[in-house]
């Protein structure tokens, strides 16, 4: 017994490495990025690769790319301000209509339900259109209040909570009732509490989609002062498109802070989007 | 949506629309009334820079069109093979090494973090990256490939044949790891008594991954292949950033024709259209799917 427990221990370490090595492979690219953006241009280049650069040229290349002519300083505030926001909408509304649907009986609530999920699985191309000739029409085009507006909703949101708050008993806020709390107490100060790990997720999910979201900004922005981190990446690409240190300065800019944020919760992330698993 | 739902209070219903209405407004403007719109302009014919009188009614001449339309085909095409493909390839090898991972590693949270960090990387950054890396004459990746003796490496993202393939190879590289931690948490509901009972009745690891694995987390893949061809079909990010469907039309995807169809040419009438010829195939995935999930999925 105790021989064969040593192989298989052999073996796990083996197999370990082997996975070590794997997972290092597919992060590679992003090693390269980081090595590369403290390059000088001619060393991008040179052969055989070498990851640590012969000649540092980090201050250079990260200075042109938050300076003045880049702006990355100008695309990141623009970034925070419309995922922090549209994130906290998104759940504040999310966790308001789980509620209603879940703990407040009402006529015709589960017709509105029915009519919510019947939409989820519509793909949101088939939508842009009509919300781009909205935006159009109320004057909100080519402004962060549009945009915001736009990601405020989601159908997935109120599904995702509405499914925490349905686990929770009935009894929990009949009994508040009859002790004479209203609905709006029974919401903050119950519910809310209980579904705290839900609302977490959701708020996590909506605030990775929402920093990398390319698309909305795409369609319902065109002023470069109101670009985010990702219309000004690509922004940035295609104007010093041949510097590639400084290209690779400029993904490193924007990919980096979600990277650490994530690896510092990143068990926290990892089961929030296992468990949240669908995009919306 | 028990009994006691019959149980109301003195104003329930006038709180219900409130706690609701917000999130109602939202939908009713934000989905309900675009999706009907969408319908109504996908029998019109409008070009957006003429303003709304220029809705034109022309019946279903949008639909017949689309099918003459070389840049639809293509896209459509496009798209089914980047989904044959991405979705066998990161399912298979994902689950292959959730369970690697799972049940036979040290360190296996090192492991699955450094493998989900592709895909919380932004997309466009992270292509920034993929096509330095694919740069064809002085790029890592035909450097490497010809140390390797291959004289005449691909062109990659220039190719008319290798264009949609190197955008799969990136597709594929950012989903494994959220693949994996999706089957991990499938595999934590697998019990070990299972194994153990197989091990004793002589089944080796391969035995036991086919005949225990598989099954049991039947329910994560049914979840993991829906999801991911859902997703696959809407991929618009990587072809924008790109190729923008180029060389010629091919690399494009339906998502990405249709953006440049309403924004870049302004047709709003055969923008919508195309946009339900996409729910119409997502539509028609989703029901053989779950009309073929009882054949498949184990939930025992």
């Amino acid at each position: 017994m105790n021989t064969l427990t040593k192989k298989l221990d052999f073996g796990k370490l083996s197999l370990t490495i082997l996975l070590l090595l794997f997972s290092s492979t597919m992060v590679m690219p992003l090693i390269w990025m980081i090595s590369t953006s403290f390059k000088i241009e001619a060393e991008v280049f040179e052969f055989p690769l070498r990851l640590i650069p012969r000649q540092l040229n980090v201050i250079q290349n990260y200075a042109e790319v938050w300076g003045e002519k880049a702006r990355f300083g100008m695309y990141y505030l623009n970034s925070i301000k419309v995922t922090v926001l549209t994130t906290f909408f998104q759940v504040f509304l999310s966790a308001l209509g789980a509620y209603g649907f879940s703990k407040v009986h009402f006529k015709g609530r589960d017709k509105v339900f029915l009519l919510y999920l019947a939409t989820m699985m519509i793909p949101d191309q088939v939508t842009i259109v009509p919300r781009f000739v909205i935006l159009q029409r109320v004057g909100l085009y080519n402004t962060h209040l549009g945009l915001i507006v736009m990601g405020s909703l989601s159908v997935y949101g109120v599904f995702l909570l509405r499914q925490n708050m349905i686990a929770i008993p009935e009894s929990l806020s009949e009994s508040a009732r009859i002790d004479g709390a209203n609905h709006w107490r029974i919401f903050t100060q119950i519910i809310l509490p209980i579904v705290k790990p839900g609302l977490a997720t959701l708020a996590i999910l909506k605030f990775v989609w929402t920093w990398n979201d390319y698309q909305s900004p795409l369609v319902f922005l065109n002023k470069v002062e109101l670009f985010t981190i990702q219309l000004g990446m690509r922004q940035f690409a295609s104007e010093a498109g041949m510097y590639f240190s400084l290209v690779m300065a400029a993904a490193v800019s924007a990919i980096i802070p979600l990277i650490i944020v994530f690896i510092a919760g990143q068990r926290w992330i990892i089961e929030g989007i296992a468990a949240g698993a669908v995009k919306g | 949506m028990s009994s006691q739902t019959n149980r109301t209070y003195k104003g329930e219903n006038l709180t219900g629309w409130l706690f609701i209405g917000p999130s109602l407004l939202g939908f009713i403007v934000l989905v309900f009334i675009p999706v009907l719109f969408s319908l109504y302009l996908s029998f019109n014919d409008w070009n957006f820079l003429e303003g709304f009188g220029a809705i034109k009614f022309s019946g279903i001449t949008n639909f017949t069109k689309m099918l003459k339309d070389e840049w639809f085909t293509n896209s459509f095409f496009n798209n089914i093979f980047f989904t044959v493909v991405t979705i066998p390839i990161t399912t298979a090898v994902s689950l292959f090494l959730a369970n690697l991972i799972h049940r036979y590693i040290y360190a296996s949270t090192v492991v699955r973090v450094m493998v989900f960090i592709p895909y919380i990387a932004s997309i466009v950054a992270v292509c920034a990256v993929w096509q330095v890396l694919f740069q064809p004459s002085y790029g890592p990746i035909n450097y490497i490939l010809r140390t390797i003796g291959i004289a005449n490496p691909p062109q990659w993202l220039a190719d008319f044949k290798w264009a949609l393939p190197s955008i799969m190879i990136i597709y594929i590289w950012q989903q494994i790891g959220y693949f994996i931690a999706v089957y991990n948490a499938g595999l934590k509901g697998v019990s070990h008594e299972l194994y153990e009972a197989a091990r004793i009745d002589g089944a080796g690891e391969v035995r036991q991954f086919f005949t225990i694995t598989i099954p049991m987390v039947s329910p994560t893949t049914f979840f993991l292949v829906t999801m991911g061809i859902i997703g696959s079909f809407k991929v618009f990010d990587h072809i924008s950033v790109l190729t923008q469907g180029g060389p010629g039309s091919s690399s494009s995807v339906m998502a990405f024709y249709i953006y440049r169809t309403a924004f870049e040419n302004f047709r709003m009438g055969y923008a919508s259209a195309l946009a339900w010829a996409l729910f119409v195939l997502v539509f028609i995935v989703t029901l053989v799917q779950w009309k073929s999930q009882s054949k498949f999925v184990n939930y025992d």
